[in-house]
């Protein structure tokens, strides 16, 4: 393990960030802290890095104990960069270097690596006023792989882009993340961008871990409902949630199935949500644009729903 | 039809050139006049004689101390006020205003009532050998407390502004406070820091009151330029008077043209 979190608490006055927070990061993993905003994982997350303290438990990072000590062997990127204005992005990069009074040329040599690496080439000299948001994302990823840290650790890195950029870059990180193998951890609240990025995913709502998994762990096998909600657009079929697209229509009864009505058919592109209505209960199924056409869909046909998976959340919605 | 503003525009923009005209054109026209009426011959002698040269070697060596004590003390209070949070935070901040609320002389009788020669503060200093009031130390004091606000007044909004994402940044690069603060925080603050220092220079150079009273006034020995120019007009020799006058005036135009130069756009908006 890289980086072991053990037993963390954290509170901010009243408010409790992180109750007994206790977690295993791979080494040499991609994993996303993924949970709704207030929900602990900015904190645990600044924890690790040492820029917060905890009020109890500890941090060790490659076997060593690091709990609220400088952070020296991690990197660290911000949400909105912390580019430094008034350095070059060749300057930004170097810093680290800098600090660590590396020989010039070793530096040099690094620094060109590095830009390669980011696709900066080009853009050594210019200022980050004078770069798009995404490229000084880039120049703050590299500025932080400079002094080659233990592990690499991202606070919402594409949460101030906009959402073609974003995509882009979620890509990119995959990529880069396969090409220099560091341990790396990353803030975010979006669901899609976890389950597509990371190795696994450790969930985190009102400062506790909610389940730790890989992406596909987490969507078959969600610890609870909140979990499954969150991962994935649900629905409620006898009070059970469902995937919409674990919803299975057809024109006949057949066994398990109940009696819904069709209130509602929207073509979405390839797929096609169909609005249903079970015993005066709403529920919605999301199906293909094929079996649609087979079943014919219209507003007001009544229809036998059931559900095509094993059941997941035993636990019924009250 | 007329709107209202077409008829107030014109009326208001007379009224300010009509102020200003009377409050500080007119008056520093008249200085620039009055100080070559004849020539230039009493305005050189005016400013070459000995108590002249004096007293701006005084003044300079007066606002230099001044100055740098101020830049540190501002900076360092900027940051404390903007990045700690502490016991006392609102107290410290209503003080640092206090130098524009008191008048300089009450700040100067305040010094001479504390470090004078007949207090004990006073007495136990002299007795080592340091005078404050009538010398350059207490000078230097009264200069110090009236600048006060100026470069804190400055770099504050500046430190608000860039936030502490870049030190944080550099600290997890590896960067010390120390290597953090000259790295990445001053030079962030280097225009505002330029723009307070140059008003604390031109406030230093033009300080009346406060050195006034704590100099003594002493021909020679604590006069300053601003001291000169009133002592120099009431004892009937005006070209002097003029001379110095103009010289003040001369440098606090070119400091404030400095300082706007240097000045961040959001403070000369």
């Amino acid at each position: 393990m890289s980086i072991i979190v053990r037993d963390v608490s954290k509170n901010f006055g009243d408010f409790a960030a992180l109750t007994n927070v206790s977690v295993d990061i791979p080494t040499g993993g991609l994993t996303a802290l993924l949970g709704p905003s207030g929900g602990g994982k900015s904190t645990l997350l600044r924890v690790i890095a040492g820029l917060e303290k905890p009020d109890t438990g500890l941090v060790e990072i490659e076997g060593r104990e690091a709990t609220g000590l400088p952070v020296q062997d991690r990197g660290f990127v911000f949400q909105h960069y912390a580019a430094f204005k008034h350095l070059t992005v060749r300057r930004n990069v170097a810093f680290g270097l800098e600090i660590r009074k590396r020989p010039k040329a070793e530096i040099a040599r690094r620094v060109d690596e590095l830009l390669e690496l980011v696709h900066l080439e080009q853009f050594a000299h210019r200022y980050p006023s004078q770069l798009s948001g995404g490229q000084r994302q880039r120049m703050a990823l590299a500025r932080a792989l400079a002094v080659e840290p233990a592990v690499l650790l991202l606070d919402e890195p594409f949460g101030a882009l906009d959402a073609q950029v974003r995509k882009e870059l979620r890509v990119w990180l995959r990529r880069l993340h396969d090409q220099v193998h560091v341990t790396t951890v990353f803030v975010t609240h979006d669901q899609e961008e976890a389950m597509e990025v990371a190795d696994s995913i450790v969930v985190m709502a009102g400062g506790v871990v909610r389940q730790v998994g890989t992406p596909d762990q987490l969507y078959e096998e969600p610890a609870d409902d909140f979990v499954m909600s969150f991962l994935g657009p649900v629905t409620k079929l006898k009070g059970q949630l469902v995937r919409p697209h674990d919803l299975e229509l057809s024109v006949e009864p057949r066994p398990e199935t109940v009696k819904a009505t069709v209130t509602r058919v929207t073509l979405l592109g390839f797929e096609v949500r169909v609005d249903l209505e079970v015993d005066g209960e709403e529920l919605w199924a999301q199906v293909t644009r094929g079996s649609a056409e087979q079943l014919g869909l219209v507003e007001g046909q009544t229809l036998f729903v059931r559900r095509s998976a094993p059941v997941r959340s035993a636990a019924a919605v009250s | 039809m007329a709107s209202p503003g077409v008829l107030v525009r014109p009326g208001l923009r007379l009224l300010v050139v009509v102020y200003l005209t009377l409050l500080l054109m007119a008056p520093v026209a008249l200085v620039f006049w009055r100080t070559f009426e004849h020539g230039l011959g009493p305005v050189i002698d005016g400013l070459t004689s000995p108590s002249t040269l004096h007293a701006i070697q005084l003044t300079a060596v007066v606002a230099f101390y001044a100055v740098i004590a101020n830049t540190i003390f501002g900076v360092a209070a900027a940051i404390l006020l903007v990045r700690r949070q502490f016991i006392g935070k609102r107290v410290l901040n209503a003080l640092i205003d206090l130098p524009i609320a008191v008048s300089p002389v009450i700040v100067g009788l305040a010094l001479v009532l504390v470090y004078g020669r007949l207090t004990g503060v006073g007495k136990a200093l002299a007795s080592i050998g340091i005078n404050i009031i009538f010398s350059v130390p207490g000078m230097v004091m009264a200069t110090i407390f009236v600048c006060i606000p100026l470069v804190v007044r400055a770099v504050a909004p500046v430190l608000e502004e860039i936030g502490d994402d870049q030190e944080q940044a550099a600290a997890t690069l590896g960067a010390g406070p120390v290597q953090t603060f000259l790295r990445i925080t001053l030079p962030s603050i280097r225009g505002a820091l330029a723009y307070g220092v140059v008003l604390a220079l031109a406030r230093s150079l033009g300080e009346y009151g406060a050195v006034a009273v704590v100099s003594g006034r002493l021909v020679g020995r604590t006069q300053t330029v601003t001291l000169l120019v009133q002592e120099r007009y009431l004892n009937f020799d005006p070209e002097t008077a003029y001379a110095c006058a103009l010289l003040l005036v001369v440098t606090a135009v070119l400091a404030l043209v400095i300082s706007r130069a240097l000045a961040p756009k959001e403070i000369t908006r």
